[in-house]
């Protein structure tokens, strides 16, 4: 899964597509995971992560992260999703 | 080390279409408690979903509409409209504030009899009363509101057969300059029907005309809608008074004033456009005051105010069930509070708040209910707090018809609780169960058995 790497992610949550002009806020959870998908880390490798930080069950972790991924699919700032 | 405070992941695109000129601020500030109960305490306790009443604000409600009118009219009477929501304790709780009974059918009318209102003191209206009620009710000596000629018909026997006065009033459609004009009730104003039902009554001598009725539309937004009923009421009295030397008791002006809620394709909330009781009140009385009745002879000005005294006394609590991603990228988030128990879904776009706090992010989500049918859609479109599976919300203004047009479709109906003025929850109208459903069917013998 490679997420677009020019992709503009601010501390607080501003995310710039350069590619497309488009612009997107983001939670500080949603930060953090496109962050790691930038270190070309798994979904598995992410859930981990996030489990050992929040107080979240691993279904629920799993569920989110999902869903969080199939829309940067979705908004075009991950190309394709086949190492998951 | 603790960790930190689950939030499911977000990402929204800035849209840079226009601003709202309003700038409608989102509905994420939580409601986490009524009356002083906690939301989780109520459902942890009666189950979700439940609806959940507050004694206090019918009070308060009742008692701010009384003065809005007492301090503008000298003789006011309200009667509790029944259909609105006739569950025994809410009916009771207006009727310790003094309010009567406004029914519109038989079982309504049994109703108010086993809530231990007097005869006298229940007004029943609408197009469908039995010989059965037409018997009962005179021989009560309640007001009825006649609806149409065969009625009249049906009471002039009745009331002949019994030796007994009936009591009546009719009901007035007219032209108010609202749309629709609501002219399938009772006798129209302008084309000389209510002339010909009052020429009728007062020729009739087992017929006492005690009242001039009418209910000019519901949801109404507009004061000055009353005024020109009441104007035109009190020409029709006036004008009984000239021909007959026969004063009417009261003018009863109806309901229909609006809630707060907002009404689908509104393009402001209902609470920003809804008119206050007060100018209801002022329109209506400024029309009897300034008509030709004489200042001592005025007559009892009757309200069948409903909506506007209960709606926001009720809340509904529910649980989220799941959130989906639909085809085209939007939220979806599944309740368990269909609109089988909330009706008043069809015609407004409700009030929905989380129970618990959030942050400030927020999505933009359709909220479904529960059931198996594609019909079943809370809000097209509401922004939201990011709910996860288990969180809880409420749904605000659902005290009127919800829990008197729900349906027993697919799921059964939950409890209705109403806290009191002490803060003290109590369960008003159990769940039902499969024995309840069970009770009143039967099967056929030749249907009893069966082999798969």
């Amino acid at each position: 899964m490679n997420i677009n790497k020019n992709i503009a992610v601010s501390d607080s949550g501003f995310v710039f597509n350069p590619t497309t002009g488009e612009s997107y806020t983001v939670n500080p959870i949603g930060v953090e995971i496109i962050e790691m998908l930038k270190q070309e880390k798994s979904i598995n490798e992410i859930n981990q992560v996030l489990i050992g930080r929040y107080n979240a069950d691993i279904v629920t972790i799993d569920k989110d992260v999902s869903d969080f991924i199939n829309l940067l699919k979705l908004y075009s700032l991950i190309e394709n999703q086949n190492a998951a | 080390m603790d960790k930190f405070r689950y939030e499911r992941p977000l990402i929204k695109k800035l849209e840079s279409s226009m601003p709202n000129k309003f700038g409608m601020r989102t509905e994420y500030a939580p409601k986490t408690h009524i009356d002083g109960v906690a939301v989780a305490d109520l459902i942890s306790k009666y189950g979700s979903p439940v609806f959940v009443l507050s004694e206090k604000t019918i009070r308060s409600n009742v008692r701010k509409a009384r003065k809005a009118f007492e301090t503008r009219y000298p003789k006011v009477q309200f009667a509790w409209s029944y259909k609105t929501n006739y569950m025994d304790a809410v009916c009771r709780t207006f009727h310790q504030e003094g309010s009567w009974a406004e029914v519109v059918s038989g079982f309504e009318y049994d109703k108010a009899i086993h809530n231990g209102v007097e005869g006298s003191k229940i007004i029943f209206n609408g197009p469908d009363k039995s010989d059965d009620d037409l018997h009962k009710a005179i021989s009560n000596n309640s007001i009825i509101h006649i609806d149409h000629f065969d009625e009249f018909y049906a009471i002039k026997e009745i009331a002949t057969n019994l030796n007994i006065t009936a009591k009546v009033a009719i009901r007035v459609n007219m032209d108010t300059g609202i749309y629709p004009m609501w002219d399938r009730f009772g006798f129209n104003f302008e084309n000389g029907q209510a002339w010909d039902a009052l020429n009728k009554i007062m020729r009739s001598d087992v017929m006492e005309l005690v009242g001039l009725h009418t209910h000019i539309g519901t949801f109404m937004l507009s004061p000055n809608a009353y005024s020109v009923a009441a104007y035109k009421l009190a020409e029709l009295a006036i004008g009984v008074r000239e021909k007959y030397n026969h004063e009417v008791n009261y003018i009863d002006m109806g309901g229909g004033f609006a809630s707060n809620n907002t009404l689908k394709g509104g393009y402001l909330p209902g609470v920003d456009i809804s008119p206050s009781i007060n100018e209801f009140a002022e329109a209506i009385t400024s029309a009897l005051i300034n008509s030709n009745f004489r200042p001592d002879k005025l007559p009892l000005l009757i309200l069948e105010t409903g909506r506007a005294l209960v709606d926001d006394a009720g809340f509904l609590l529910g649980s989220v069930l799941s959130n989906k991603r639909l085809s085209d990228g939007r939220r979806s988030t599944i309740l368990d509070i269909g609109v089988n128990i909330l009706f008043t879904s069809f015609w407004y776009d409700h009030k929905i708040t989380p129970a618990q706090p959030f942050t400030q992010y927020t999505e933009e989500t359709v909220l479904y209910g529960p059931l198996c049918m594609n019909i079943d859609v809370i809000r097209e479109q509401i922004s939201l707090p990011l709910l996860n599976k288990g969180d809880h919300v409420v749904i605000h203004n659902v005290g009127a018809y919800n829990m008197t047009q729900w349906m027993q479709f697919i799921t059964l109906r939950p409890k209705i609780v109403m806290i009191d003025i002490d803060g003290k929850p109590h369960v008003i109208r159990e769940g039902e169960s499969l024995q309840n459903l069970l009770d009143v069917e039967k099967v056929p013998e030749h249907l009893e058995k069966f082999e798969l």
